[in-house]
């Protein structure tokens, strides 16, 4: 069993069974790749997990919170195999997460990238609408995270047209000339989330633009639209009212998993692509929540090998929402985001983690 | 040979370097010019220059100025 097994056949296409048969393997393998690798790793997890780790379920595989990139150099190569080090987004004060890539671990996050984001928009790369301003490359060794998003993205797109310009003001002239000219078209539209709602749902237009045919892929959180009363429902809702729009796409990834993406579908759920996968863990005791019941959310993941990613905790609360039964044939499991956890939720993860 | 001197030319074009770096063995990310910005520009600098329709697969395999040579190749450019 190699992770190119699970990339290599259509995503989403395995069921719970067999995906937990094939990941418990690689999992495995990478948990001891890491532990052998990286003495940081290994202190974490004998910490917590104890020396000896008992792999029946995936549920077993220890996992480490995803701060814990912040407050150590947690990497399974030599120094001179670096090749690219991500750094995440950290708001002001806060210490920034490094990941460390070597050629391997980033060659397979492209191609998984690839193999997700195509199996919802084909093979033929499609005229591409980003809801954003070049501006975010300006500063080319540290791309902010919207930055890496576009350019994650931006193989999938031709023409690519950016709506805001140099100083992040909305240009209404390039969006109506892109509509005007893709009119009716398969065309490719990306944007952070916030940013779609502000600068594309509530653009004005002296026409309705049809866009039936495109395929809008979004992501970044909901924050500061749950702000202003607009839930997932409602933003797919007004999309479809204004433009026709019903190929809607939001995803769900992070720095600290690069390429291994769960994207949601018709059904305005996420799902857990053939070599990563989501656990619903209770905040309180680390137990694994059933279906329908919050919790914080744990990501699996194949592809981290430069980097013991593979297992993390995140600060994110969720709910699991079903397994194998999505509308639309997507199997495996499929959840939903609720939102950031409170630090009082994460005091818990903190005093078992920073002992 | 022509057209080899064709894809020198478009590398120089897109990613302003110089030609004597245009060689086999130029990776991606292996120079400063080469970035996952100046990538794009290349894929369009190409597709325009040999007249050919680049999928995503090619923008991502395309990983050195070899590889640009093997997948211009696929799209029936002779080289």
């Amino acid at each position: 069993m190699k992770v190119d097994d699970l990339l290599n056949v259509p995503q989403f296409s395995l069921d719970q069974a067999e995906k937990d048969k094939a990941m418990l393997v690689l999992m495995k393998g990478l948990h001891e790749h890491h532990v052998a690798n990286s003495v940081a790793y290994k202190e974490i997890c004998t910490r917590v997990f104890g020396t000896k780790v008992d792999f029946k379920t995936l549920e077993d595989l220890p996992f480490i919170p995803v701060s814990a990139f912040k407050n150590h150099q947690l990497m399974s190569i030599n120094e001179g195999d670096i090749f690219k080090v991500l750094t995440s987004s950290g708001t002001t004060g806060q210490s920034v997460s490094r990941i460390y890539l070597d050629k391997d671990t980033a060659r397979l996050q492209s191609v998984a990238l690839s193999k997700i984001i195509s199996h919802v928009v084909g093979p033929q790369r499609l005229p591409m609408l980003v809801i954003d301003s070049k501006a975010v490359f300006e500063n080319k060794l540290s791309f902010s995270a919207r930055g890496a998003g576009i350019l994650g993205l931006a193989p999938f797109g031709k023409d690519h047209t950016y709506v805001l310009n140099e100083n992040f003001e909305p240009d209404e002239a390039v969006l109506k000339g892109f509509l005007e000219k893709y009119d009716g078209q398969r065309i490719f539209i990306f944007g952070f989330t916030f940013m779609v709602w502000q600068f594309l749902q509530k653009a004005n237009f002296d026409k309705k633009y049809d866009l039936s045919n495109a395929i809008l892929m979004h992501s970044g959180g909901w924050k500061k639209l749950i702000d202003r009363a607009v839930d997932n429902a409602t933003f797919r809702l007004k999309l479809k009212e204004k433009f026709n729009l019903e190929h809607i796409y939001n995803y769900y990834g992070m720095v600290e998993q690069v390429g291994s993406v769960f994207m949601e579908n018709q059904n305005g759920y996420l799902h857990a692509p053939n070599f990563a996968d989501v656990i619903i863990r209770n905040p309180v005791d680390f137990s694994v929540q059933p279906i329908g019941q919050p919790g914080l959310i744990q990501v699996i993941s194949a592809l981290p090998i430069s980097y013991p990613g593979h297992s993390l905790l995140t600060e994110d609360i969720g709910v699991l929402e079903g397994v194998d039964d999505s509308q639309g044939g997507w199997k495996g499991k499929y959840f939903r985001i609720l939102g950031r956890a409170k630090k009082a939720e994460l005091r818990g993860c903190s005093d078992t983690f920073n002992k | 040979m022509e057209n080899n001197q064709k894809l020198i030319n478009s590398f120089q074009e897109a990613l302003g370097l110089d030609t004597s770096s245009i060689v086999d063995s130029l990776t991606y990310q292996s120079v400063p010019e080469w970035d996952s910005i100046s990538h794009m520009i290349l894929i369009s600098q190409l597709e325009e220059d040999f007249n050919v329709s680049l999928e995503t697969d090619d923008v991502i395999d395309m990983s050195s100025f070899a590889k640009a040579r093997e997948i211009l190749a696929k799209h029936g450019v002779s080289f």
